[in-house]
């Protein structure tokens, strides 16, 4: 599985760049995002960069704003304030544009359930524009290597959460975004169908894919090159995990989160 | 409640959905003040567990008590000792958070005076008392969890059965969580709780690990842990992603290595590998050393290598 990288169209034009930093140097760059409901502050004027490749961990308490951003990223939420950039484009100014260039994973999936795998794959096909043929031959790649082939004619309802997380990255992944959004993908999943999981994102980085993750798993955080933690629409810490813990004195990423966040 | 009656037994289910064995011969039972935990892979069969215990399943075969009733002849008179929280809870995503936790108050018909009382210390434990006025629906995938837990436990049943509580809850409220869940241990009630989080299954008091419908490692998590039949090294260290391709490359069939965080776990099975995998990994800028095994080792020992895993 290989991600599309960065290419020609990524760089972005005089117009679009935020002051001194090129955003299409980065994956994602976030500058003073922010998002209201009614007088309620989701997410409170946040700026970080992630580079190309990365596998970014976004974590942070429950309600913190992670999934409110994410959308926000992805161009399905508009910003009360602030810009962000997606592989070089802007998230308010070309939402059409981010969409070809990322993959979504949402917290509940996003699955049809009342269809079979292989018509998931296939109207997820549809929705990116993809010929019928890329579908065939990018689907049954995927399919093989998630370990879904032998059951494309299953509906979806009937599977195993694991397999369902595994259908959803699937499908996420079949235009060759360049960044992946996952929200929450591991959640409910056991350990063994998470560590199949992880392996599966490690190849996609590899692949050049960046990875912008959250989880409520400490063990995953681990995982990340860098993670930023989230309290009330605020990021209030971000480096790689082994910082973090030296910063704190913390011995494990479950001791940063609780001194970082605890109430 | 008498002393004598046991809040949860369960012997010998068995459940069958078509192909599936879902149970098969599953036994348990939790003592008043305990909290025993269910973990098991993905289709396990806990949930089914936990279904027939709330006499929701009709067991093909074996009982399930609460409070000494058998949970399928007298599911109606079950119902009333048992707080039962699905994996998919349903709130009602047009009410407030307020109005929710009322709702489930009235249904549970809780006195005001503890109600009162119970409130202040679930808003506590989820944080959830500024957004008491917000629709459910506008809340987080964990504030949604967490108001679902606060809907079931507003409640004092004699039997606490939750399925996944904690999925999706962050790390602060699920510390804060197991306080709570002890409390109501401390006041005597019997917990059935499944978790897909490894770091907390050690807090149980028992554990039924869970794999193919039947329990095939139950005890403390100490016990647990023990049950553990191979050797274990653990490797730290910067160069851990260079020293799992060489591990790997030995391609020796009894050796796994599996990646926790920063930290690589290598399971073998014969004294003999140990000098070679140790020479593989010689000028990797790692550390090697034994370790204990963690319930996570142990789970996925033995989900893996239990003769009744194959295929
Ligand atoms: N449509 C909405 N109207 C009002 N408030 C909202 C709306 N959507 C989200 N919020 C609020 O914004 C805050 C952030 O929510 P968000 O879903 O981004 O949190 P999160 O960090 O993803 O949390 P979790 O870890 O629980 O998934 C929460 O307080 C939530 O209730
Ligand atoms: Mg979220």
């Amino acid at each position: 599985m290989k991600g599309r990288g960065a290419g020609m169209e990524g760089v972005p034009t005089a117009s679009m760049s935020a002051g001194d930093v090129a955003p299409g140097k980065y994956a994602v760059l976030v500058q003073g995002l922010t998002r209201r409901f009614g007088d309620f502050t989701a997410v409170d004027g946040i700026s970080f960069s992630v580079e190309r490749g990365e596998i970014f961990g976004f974590l942070g308490a429950n309600g913190a704003g992670k999934t409110t951003a994410i959308r926000m990223l992805c161009g399905l939420l508009a910003p009360t304030e602030g810009e962000a950039w997606v592989d070089g484009f802007p998230v308010v100014a070309a939402p059409e544009k981010i969409k070809r260039r990322i993959g979504y994973m949402s917290q509940r999936f996003g699955l049809y359930d009342d269809l079979t795998i292989q018509e998931n794959v296939s109207f997820t096909g549809g929705i990116y524009g993809l010929s019928r043929r890329e579908v065939t031959e990018r689907g049954d790649l995927l399919l093989e290597r998630l370990g879904l082939k032998d059951y494309r004619r299953r509906l979806t309802s009937s599977l195993p959460l694991g397999f369902k997380q595994r259908l959803a990255l699937g499908c996420a992944v079949l235009h060759s975004p360049s960044v992946l959004f996952l929200d929450e993908p591991t959640g409910g999943v056991d350990p063994l169908a998470r560590r199949q999981f992880w392996d599966l994102i490690y190849e996609l980085a590899d692949g050049g894919t960046t990875i912008f993750v959250t989880t409520h798993y400490m063990d995953e955080a681990e995982y990340c090159r860098r993670v930023s933690i989230m309290v009330d629409g605020r990021v209030v810490a971000l480096d790689s995990p082994a910082r973090l813990k030296q910063q704190t004195g913390a011995g494990t990423m479950q001791d940063v989160f609780l001194q970082v966040v605890g109430r | 409640m008498t002393d004598t009656v046991i809040p949860i037994l369960v012997e010998g289910l068995r459940k069958r959905y078509g192909e599936i064995n879902a149970l098969d011969g599953l036994s348990l039972r939790v003592e008043h003040g305990e909290i025993v935990g269910l973990i098991g892979p993905d289709g396990a069969g806990k949930t089914t567990a936990m279904g027939t215990v709330c006499g929701l399943v009709r067991p093909d075969d074996g009982f399930a008590r609460v409070m000494g009733l058998d949970c399928r002849e007298e599911g109606q008179r079950v119902k009333e000792h048992i707080g039962y929280m699905p994996q998919r809870f349903s709130l009602y995503s047009d009410l407030t958070v307020a109005e929710n936790l009322r709702f489930f108050a009235d249904l549970f018909e809780v006195s005001s005076s503890e109600r009162r009382e119970r409130q202040e210390r679930l808003m506590a434990f989820s944080g959830l008392a500024p957004f008491l006025g917000r629709r459910a629906g506008a809340l987080s995938g964990g504030m949604k969890q967490k108001l679902a837990l606060c809907c079931t436990l507003i409640h004092t049943p004699d039997v606490l059965i939750l399925d996944e509580p904690t999925t999706g809850v962050d790390v602060v409220s699920r510390s804060e969580f197991w306080t709570i869940l002890r409390d109501l241990a401390g006041e005597g009630m019997a917990l059935l709780v499944s978790t897909p989080y490894m770091e907390e299954a050690a807090l149980f008091d028992r554990l039924i690990l869970m794999h193919r419908g039947r329990a095939v490692a139950s005890g403390t998590p100490g016990e647990v842990r023990s049950r553990f039949g191979q050797r274990l090294l653990e490797v730290t260290g910067p160069g851990i992603a260079k020293a799992r391709e060489r591990i790997v490359g030995l391609r020796w069939p009894g050796v796994d290595v599996h990646r926790f965080g920063d930290r690589l776990h290598v399971v073998h099975d014969l004294e003999e590998e140990d000098a070679g995998i140790r020479e593989a990994l010689a000028r990797v800028d790692v550390r090697v050393g034994p370790v204990e095994p963690t319930i996570e080792d142990t789970f996925i020992s033995l989900v893996t290598h239990s003769p009744e895993a194959a295929g």
